[in-house]
């Protein structure tokens, strides 16, 4: 707080909490960002401003960010090497029907 | 539209606004809007109610800029800007509308940096020093609650444009009253400290409520041409709302607001406008050929 003064008892810090919005055209909510507030009300209040103010989203999704378990970057080769070399997995060796969305 | 990345998808439609990385779509806010005066109504009249309206945004805007640099959390200080750009952009319409209405084709710039203190309609309330957090969520929760239930009602106004300007604020407004309210329930029932902060900011504002709800001449006038709303006629809900918010957040059930007269609507001011004003006109009244 600027204007701390001996009459103001400390406060404790904001948690984090992480933001997803889900734009106009957008299938599915994606992590914009991340910012503090009090509690979940509050950051979707706050995510609302800071994240939507261009007119982006129609959607938004808050998580506090000690929720979220996270893939470690020491495990990053066996985690995802293994995918690197399998490119039959991807659909691309038949043709996609034009009607089909999405993939 | 593509799957793999969201922003493309947002803006591959959008060939004209293809600069921005992402957020397209704006509307105009008055397009297809009649602007031509409505037969049976009173431009001059219309003019200084425009004024009214527009002075008490633009003036509590300014007031809110103050927060920039200076808010409790950088969170909030975005909250509080974007409340200020949204009665900004209600000041602007109004002005424009005010400069349409009378005749004299002054532009929103014309009004906001080129009239003097005496010249200017707001209420005190928007005027009235800063003060701290709780002083702008007290003040914030009349204002917005006033300015809702005044709008939601112009929004069938016999002027077409004022009743462009009022549904598209309704929005804004309702949202900044939500604001609002949650952090009038947090400070109202959180520690002990926030609650003493905020019951004390309360009733700081409580002296200036009551001049939003008399009944100046003009505004009568209007009212009876089915053109403006007469604020004696919202006074009853604004109160029934700030005093259900107020006693959720555990503060005292508030006092009426007090009887006042009219004082800012005719230009009577208390001396906090006159610095203000000096702030936002200086750069527009020193060089008076730049654009921007």
């Amino acid at each position: 707080m600027s204007r701390n003064d001996d009459a103001t008892p400390a406060r404790p810090e904001w948690p984090l909490y992480e933001v997803f919005v889900r734009g106009k055209r957008g299938l599915n909510h994606v992590h914009v960002g991340s910012l503090h507030a009090p509690d979940a009300t509050m950051a979707l209040h706050n995510a609302r401003n800071l994240y939507t103010r261009r007119n982006e989203g129609v959607s938004i999704w808050v998580v506090l960010a000690e929720d979220v378990t996270a893939s470690s970057p020491d495990e990053k080769d066996p985690y995802f090497e293994p995918s690197g070399d399998k490119v039959y997995r991807h659909p691309t060796f038949y043709p996609i029907p034009e009607d089909v969305p999405h993939i | 539209m593509s799957g793999e990345n969201i922003f493309t998808g947002l803006t591959e439609e959008h060939d004209g606004d293809a600069r921005w990385a992402f957020g397209t779509g704006f509307t105009e806010a008055l397009a297809g809007v009649d602007t031509t005066l409505p037969a049976g109504v009173d431009g001059a009249d219309l003019a200084v109610y425009c004024q009214m309206l527009g002075d008490d945004a633009l003036v509590q805007s300014q007031r809110l800029v103050q927060w920039v640099t200076d808010a409790p959390e950088l969170e909030e200080e975005v909250a509080l800007a974007n409340i200020a750009l949204d009665l900004l952009g209600q000041a602007r319409l109004l002005l424009a509308r005010a400069g349409q209405a009378d005749g004299s084709g002054r532009d929103e710039d014309a009004f906001a940096y080129h009239r003097d203190p005496e010249h200017f309609r707001n209420v005190h309330l928007t005027e009235a020093p800063r003060g701290d957090f709780a002083r702008a969520v007290a003040t914030l929760l009349v204002l917005s609650s006033w300015r809702l239930a005044v709008f939601t009602r112009l929004a069938d106004s016999a002027d077409p444009v004022l009743a462009a300007i009022a549904a598209k604020g309704v929005n804004e407004l309702a949202y900044h009253r939500e604001y609002v309210v949650a952090w009038t329930l947090r400070l109202g029932d959180g520690t002990p400290y926030s609650h003493e902060r905020l019951r004390t900011a309360v009733a700081d504002v409580w002296p200036l409520t009551g001049e939003l709800f008399a009944t100046h001449p003009l505004e009568a006038a209007l009212a009876a041409q089915g053109v403006g709303v007469d604020p004696a006629s919202v006074r009853d809900e604004v109160h029934e709302v700030v005093t259900r918010v107020l006693t959720a957040a555990t503060l005292p059930a508030p006092e009426p607001f007090p009887g006042q007269t009219v004082a800012g609507r005719d230009g009577e001011h208390s001396a906090h406008l006159a610095p203000l004003l000096e702030e936002l006109q200086r750069v527009a009244r020193e060089h008076p050929e730049a654009t921007w």
